[in-house]
């Protein structure tokens, strides 16, 4: 195994330069540049078939782009052996959309699959171990280990592919639409476990989302995409400046009007 | 790289020895120290974690175990380790990664009753099952403008069209080595002219149709069992039903039809394809011409042994979708299951198939068609 990337102290995690992925005539990104930094969670968003997931895939390396580069915990993804980042690998978790969990083993296996792939020292009886309480840290309950993925609803899911992205105490996690499908009980709980998660492991979070109460919750800076690149990234009050026609409806909208009232009655709950 | 976990034992008094850990305690490194460090036999009185450079929560787990499992002290001074700590410390799982498992004395007769229970069901199944084909068939007669012409045509092309390579070239060859091998045999008792009677008897009564249908089952059944698996478990069958399509209307009754009627034309042109594969041997090593070959065809092969495959073939069809599209619809769960039908759609239907034409072999027989 090749050894663990490190990064150095306060370089950024993720550096996206000028991205560009075609599929056929259709361009999904031209030029896109993006950088994550460390112990941040940022959201990303967009409008439908913006490609959000295809940089997801980028990053992650499922997706080959026509060109650019991408940089994760300072080695290049773009056009290597996925053997030679066994290294950047090991340090990330990322959970799909629909959990993707791996239908023919047990929750608590599935958390097992990348522990034994990645750390085949490890004893089994403490592997074990750590997949029960990776399994309690997503906010399972007990019972839900040894169940298969068709016997659980949806947050379930998300949760339990949530213990498996965190099986290897990843430094990076990604997140695609962890929010989408859940009840708002269910929404707003997983936002404090990711923000908890952050806190406490000191992680660094990829977040693609639609969920407006999220981005107000929990996120640090948020990136656009729009018009094939990054149109802009900040805090919400920056984006709230903004001029473009697509973020001033975004965050005005009857939504987003609603999210941003929640979230300052919150404030003044905390501080009044 | 990281520091290698590291561990010491120091004497604290009365209470027993320290623990103290130092170094990396992160999910790469812990793999080589944790045997060691359960083994420690004790009493601890106390594990100090302050020396930890970096600790993830995998190895606070390992601290927050050691320290319950010896009723030790945690001594911490750094507040970011603390807070991983802290994350650990109400972890409280002891469940079974697995469901349980029955002992196997149990189990072996709870496997068979329940095997035995399965075929019965699965017998009722399939007769419920062709009995909603019937009411689907009776309802789309009352409602002819229902009836889903479209998809049977493209069932027909699928089925049918798109077979006929792979069907002629199957054919053609098993032509060729039953007239050559028939004719090996055949030369010892200098009777080289009856492999004609052969050729054109066995493929137009047994092999064209038995092995077209095993050809279309292989081909077409397990396709049916995979696509409409899958349509159940994207819910696509569920979302029909809720807009009023009745899915044996749209999904089963055209691959049914398709199957059924194709199946006698697939099996009457895989019959004359083996015969010119006869004739193509006939020609080149048994001396028999090639338009010679096809004529006597037509004078040693009585017309009922024509008759006897095709009745054959629509009954081999109908098996085949049927098995098909049962399997399909019983698909529930996951995608393994969908794997599980689609073979057993193949398995079961290839098995009916030459069972029933053991039956029909005897029955024309018996008939006066031998």
């Amino acid at each position: 195994m090749g050894p663990r990337a490190i990064l150095p102290e306060g370089e950024p995690p993720i550096v996206v330069e000028g991205l560009v992925n075609r599929f056929g005539d259709f361009t999904v990104h031209e030029g896109l540049d993006l950088t994550v930094q460390p112990g941040e969670i940022l959201g990303v968003v967009g409008g439908s078939g913006t490609g959000k997931s295809v940089l997801m895939r980028s990053i992650i390396g499922l997706q080959h782009p026509n060109a650019g580069t991408v940089h994760v915990l300072g080695r290049e993804i773009t056009g290597v052996d996925p053997d030679e980042n066994i290294g950047v690998r090991c340090q990330w978790g990322v959970l799909f959309q629909g959990g993707a969990l791996f239908s023919t083993l047990t929750v608590g296996e599935n958390v097992e699959v990348p522990l034994k792939q990645f750390y085949p020292e490890i004893d089994p009886s403490l592997r074990r171990d750590i997949a029960r309480y990776k399994v309690q840290m997503s906010g399972l309950p007990e019972d839900a280990i040894a169940k298969f993925p068709s016997e659980l609803s949806g947050g379930m899911k998300k949760r339990a592919g949530l213990a498996r992205a965190l099986a290897l105490d990843p430094k990076l996690l990604f997140l695609d639409e962890p929010t989408a499908g859940l009840d708002p009980i269910g929404a707003a709980k997983f936002d404090r476990l990711t923000k908890e998660l952050k806190e406490t492991l000191g992680l660094t979070v990829f977040l693609i989302t639609h969920d407006l109460d999220t981005l107000y919750e929990i996120c640090d800076r948020v990136a656009v995409i729009a018009d094939r690149h990054v149109i802009a990234v900040g805090t919400i009050p920056e984006l709230l400046e903004s001029e473009h026609p697509w973020i001033h409806e975004y965050f005005n909208g009857p939504r987003g009007r609603a999210a941003r009232d929640t979230h300052d009655r919150g404030e003044m709950d905390l501080h009044g | 790289m990281e520091a290698a976990a590291q561990y010491s034992l120091e004497d604290d008094g009365a209470g027993g020895e320290r623990l103290v850990l130092s170094g990396s305690y992160l999910i790469s490194t812990i793999g080589f120290v944790d045997h060691e460090l359960f083994d420690i036999e004790g009493p601890l009185s106390a594990i100090d974690v302050s020396g930890i450079e970096q600790i993830d929560t995998t190895g606070a787990y390992i601290a927050v175990r050691l320290a319950s499992e010896h009723d030790a002290e945690m001594r911490c001074a750094d507040p970011s380790i603390q807070r991983v700590l802290n994350a650990i410390d109400r972890t409280g799982h002891r469940a079974d990664l697995t469901p349980p498992r029955i002992a196997v004395w149990k189990r072996v007769p709870m496997e068979m009753g329940q095997k035995v229970y399965n075929a019965r069901s699965g017998i009722y199944g399939v007769i419920g099952f062709f009995g909603q084909i019937l009411l689907g068939f009776a309802s789309l007669l009352r409602h002819p403008s229902r009836f889903p012409m479209k998809a049977l045509v493209r069932q027909m092309e699928l089925v049918g069209v798109a077979a006929l390579p792979i069907i002629g070239l199957m054919s053609f060859l098993i032509g060729v080595v039953i007239a050559q091998q028939g004719a090996v045999q055949l030369e010892q008792f200098g009777a080289e002219a009856l492999t004609v009677n052969l050729v054109g008897r066995i493929t137009l009564r047994e092999l064209g149709v038995l092995m077209t249908a095993i050809m279309v089952a292989g081909r077409s059944g397990s396709a049916f069992a995979a696509q409409i698996g899958t349509m159940k478990l994207t819910e696509e069958v569920d979302a029909m039903r809720t807009i009023g399509l009745s899915p044996i209307e749209v999904l089963v009754i055209p691959r049914i039809l398709a199957c059924t009627f194709m199946m006698v034309l697939l099996g009457f042109y895989a019959s004359m394809v083996a015969i010119v594969g006869g004739a193509v041997v006939g020609q080149l090593a048994l001396g028999i011409p090639f338009f010679t070959f096809l004529e006597r065809i037509q004078e040693v092969v009585p017309t009922y042994d024509l008759w006897v495959g095709l009745i054959k073939a629509p009954v081999f069809g109908l098996i085949v979708a049927l098995a098909g599209c049962y399997h399909g619809m019983q698909v529930k769960g996951n995608s393994e299951e969908v794997g599980k039908r689609t073979t057993l759609a193949v398995v079961s239907a290839i098995f009916a198939v030459i069972v029933l034409d053991a039956f029909f072999a005897v029955f024309f027989t018996e008939v006066g068609w031998g």
